[in-house]
């Protein structure tokens, strides 16, 4: 052997042992799987979850942003300060932030994004949470002056979730398919159909995470889920689609097993205009009718939390109910009697493809046939669903996660697709609006639940469980969904 | 000759004509807007119309169908409503995924029905024979799907020697590439290869009993060099009409094997567009596989005539 040559070989293999020593120190790389792909990476105009899984807080930065424990933090607002009467928030900006393009994010970029998405051609898929905005003026380039057209107690909480992030007019052109934002990753590349993979902005703002590089890997298929984990070809799957196998898990050493919740209150959803669901005791009679246990059981293998109303268990203003609506299929029978349905009647139960619908309609259609209620199945995809049962009305009862946090204020909405209408309640969310004194607006949050429960609105079920597997080594993963994310910067592999 | 050529032309033309509409027709009555699919539940009456206008979904339907024919013409199948990238793109991302695989997957079950279905002909009614018919048996009613699980639970869950899915891209390597579209190409081979088995075999049966064969074998030929010289190549046109029915049949539907080893192929593309009404796509791969076994039909009338000059005054 040369010389030269010797040096080469002897190069070669220190630069293999480094490579190893980086090994063992700690992975810096990550491949996190979910079920569904984003159709773009703009998640200011659609309202599908993948988008967001993938670019909230990693990509996309809003003045306010949600931590994984629910709680509404500050995000490139550094602080601010609400007028005496609730309608002026003055927004102080974060110094020397930059888009991924090098451009800086200053007042105008917060201008432009809240215009945009409360525009008239805005194709935002929560425009209401802009609704209430009157104004916004730049002060200076690091100040912000929003002005509502009346108090709105939510205003933060609406401004941190990932249809209120930043953007830059620069790059709004092609950000669907080239996402520029402020966020501690930048988008790196995306193989339709298979993978997006994000890497490390040296220039963030904030804390460098820990993760150079991270992949998110679309996998569908439940068996192929199972398949990968076990495999060990990705390391983390969010929202593992299988709930059966995760006790397979469990038992393995190699990984770990996180149950935590959603903001998905999983409801037996009812057409209150049609006969005989105008009929408040028949709505009863459905309540009492059905055994949320065996549902839990059943459709999601013990994975879910019981409800009796329209909240989210794991908010601090919550109220149990659902003693109101206990399963006592003859008191059931009883009140149907009384409105004259002793032999029952039929109706149509429509359920979209996710197995706590399809499974759980299942139960639900034989727990109802035990009181002369014939629910006829109709199973439908997610497009067909929006435009018959959601857009058309057409349906007798659905089962659906609603799945945005904070939604009872739907209820307020008489023509949402469940067609509920009181005046009472939406007398009770104007008043909640308008609120700002925390203590309040929990009491108030607490009559409406009570208003709805005891309304019979729909059937309320279970609130959704979130279900994640990962490799033992991997730390800093969301237990809770507060919201569609899977928050890189959080994430670190244990020594 | 030419006259020929032009007339199988002209119902080429007609054909695709008709297929276009067939497809755009079935396609647009599924019920469900892509607009609302795209914005959900909480979208806002103002919002859908901006965005329906935005994709062009506002024109009437009559309108649309012109827009998408027209823009085929020149090459252009428009911009998926949901991944808002062009579809032309799209649909070649994925070709190269799914044309590899289907190439794949052909290879193999040539390979293994070959020898197999020539080894059983040989000994026909033999122990061997039957170990083979009953192989084949297994083959055919035995679904890939179910073959797909049982690869990725062996050699990709206990052994390790592969990934349980997922495309790597050609882009790491041909090796990479080809490893990782290995045992989704055995999945989808096997019950073709046991299909092919036994045309092979019958088709060489037959040729085995034929004049010319008995001819062979009086001129000297020992059993086995007649077989191979002059049965195998006879045998072989029923077979390859086979494997190019084949061809079609992977390509376009291996929807399900995609789904199991979450490939980004062509079968992927179609499902997904279809759970999002993303239209425009499912139109254009529909219509674009129409397009290849229409050209490939044509292809196949021209060459008979070339070879077989009757069929030419016949039509």
């Amino acid at each position: 052997m040369t010389k030269q040559r010797f040096r080469s070989f002897a190069s070669a293999l220190a630069v293999g042992a480094s490579l190893f020593a980086g090994e063992a120190l700690a992975k810096s790389d990550i491949t996190i799987a979910m079920q569904l792909e984003p159709p773009h990476l703009d998640p200011t105009s659609a309202a599908a979850q993948a988008i967001d899984s993938v670019v909230y807080t990693n990509i996309f930065e809003g003045l306010t942003r949600f931590m994984g424990d629910g709680s509404v933090v500050p995000g490139l607002a550094e602080s601010w300060e609400i007028s005496e009467d609730g309608t002026m928030y003055t927004f102080k900006l974060r110094e020397s932030v930059t888009f991924h393009d090098g451009s800086t994010m200053d007042a105008e970029d917060v201008k432009f994004s809240l215009d945009r998405a409360r525009a008239e051609d805005s194709a935002n898929a929560q425009k209401a949470l802009f609704a209430g905005i009157d104004s916004v003026e730049v002060v200076d380039p690091l100040t912000v002056k929003v002005t509502l057209s009346a108090p709105n107690g939510n205003f933060l909480f609406n401004m941190a979730w990932g249809d209120a992030v930043i953007v830059a007019p620069e790059s709004i052109d092609d950000i669907k398919t080239n996402p520029v934002g402020t966020g501690a990753y930048t988008f790196g590349n995306w193989v339709q159909g298979d993978s997006i993979t994000v890497n490390r902005n040296p220039n963030y703002w904030g804390d460098q995470p820990s993760l150079e590089t991270a992949t998110f890997k679309f996998i569908s298929d439940p068996t192929a889920a199972f398949a990968a984990m076990m495999a060990e070809d990705v390391d983390v799957f969010d929202n593992f689609p299988a709930p059966e196998n995760l006790p397979q898990f469990e038992a393995d050493p190699r990984f770990q097993v996180l149950v935590g919740s959603t903001e998905g209150e999983t409801i037996l959803s009812t057409n209150n205009k049609k006969a005989p669901f105008d009929d408040i005791r028949v709505r009863q009679a459905m309540a009492h009718a059905i055994d949320r246990q065996a549902i839990i059981d059943g459709a999601m293998f013990g994975y879910g939390t019981p409800i009796g109303t329209h909240f989210a268990p794991h908010n601090p203003a919550y109220v149990d109910l659902t003693g109101n609506s206990a399963y006592d299929p003859k008191k059931a029978a009883q009140l149907l009697a009384d409105v004259g349905y002793a032999d029952g009647f039929e109706t149509t139960l429509h359920l979209p493809p996710p197995s706590y619908a399809r499974r759980g309609g299942e139960i639900i259609a034989a727990q109802l046939a035990e009181v002369g209620i014939k629910a006829e199945i109709i199973n439908v995809e997610w497009a067909q669903w929006l435009e018959s049962v959601f857009k058309g009305k057409d349906f007798g009862l659905t089962i659906v996660s609603h799945t945005e946090p904070m939604d009872i204020g739907i209820y307020a909405r008489p023509d949402y697709y469940f067609q509920y209408d009181s005046s009472d309640f939406q007398a009770l969310m104007e008043l909640l609006n308008e609120t700002t004194d925390p203590d309040e607006r929990k009491n108030l949050l607490g009559d409406a639940q009570r208003l709805i429960a005891t309304d019979f609105v729909n059937g309320y079920l279970f609130q959704l469980a979130k279900l994640g597997v990962a490799k033992a080594g991997v730390q800093g993963l969301w237990e809770n969904a507060p919201t569609a994310a899977i928050d890189l910067t959080q994430i670190s592999w244990s020594e | 000759m030419l006259r020929y050529a032009l007339k199988r032309l002209i119902s080429l033309m007609i054909s695709l004509a008709v297929a276009s509409v067939v497809i755009f027709a079935v396609i647009e009555v599924a019920p469900g807007d892509p607009a609302s699919f795209m914005l959900g539940v909480n979208a806002q009456e103002d919002t859908l119309a901006a965005l329906r206008a935005e994709l062009g979904l506002d024109g009437s339907k009559l309108e649309r169908y012109f827009n998408w024919v027209s823009g085929m013409l020149v090459g252009d199948f428009g911009t998926s409503y949901t991944y808002r990238t062009p579809v032309s793109q799209m649909i070649a991302d994925r070709m190269w995924v799914s044309l590899p695989l289907a190439l794949y997957a052909l290879t193999l079950s040539t390979l293994i029905a070959f020898p197999a279905g020539i080894y059983a002909a040989a000994r026909r009614g033999k122990p061997g024979d039957l170990t083979v018919m009953g192989a084949t048996q297994l083959g055919i009613a035995v679904p890939n799907f179910w073959f797909a699980m049982m690869l990725v639970l062996i050699f990709a869950i206990n052994l390790r020697w592969f990934n349980a899915g997922g495309f790597a891209g050609w882009d790491q390597g041909l090796w990479t590439g080809l490893h990782s579209l290995t045992l989704p190409a055995i999945a989808l081979a096997l019950p073709q290869a046991a299909i092919l088995a036994r045309v092979m075999r019958s088709s060489l049966l037959d040729i085995l009993g034929e004049d010319f064969m008995r001819t062979a074998r009086a001129k000297g030929l020992s059993r086995r060099q007649a077989l191979w010289r002059h049965g195998v190549r006879n045998a072989l046109i029923p077979v390859l009409t086979i494997i190019g029915l084949q061809f079609s049949f992977l390509l376009a539907g291996s929807i399900i094997i995609e789904q199991v080893f979450y490939l980004p192929g062509l079968g992927r593309l179609v499902f997904q567009a279809i759970s999002a009404r993303d239209l425009i796509v499912v139109e254009s791969v529909v219509m674009l596989l129409v397009f290849a076994v229409i050209t490939v039909n044509f292809l196949v009338d021209l060459a008979y005539a070339a070879v077989d000059p009757r069929l030419r005054s016949r039509t």
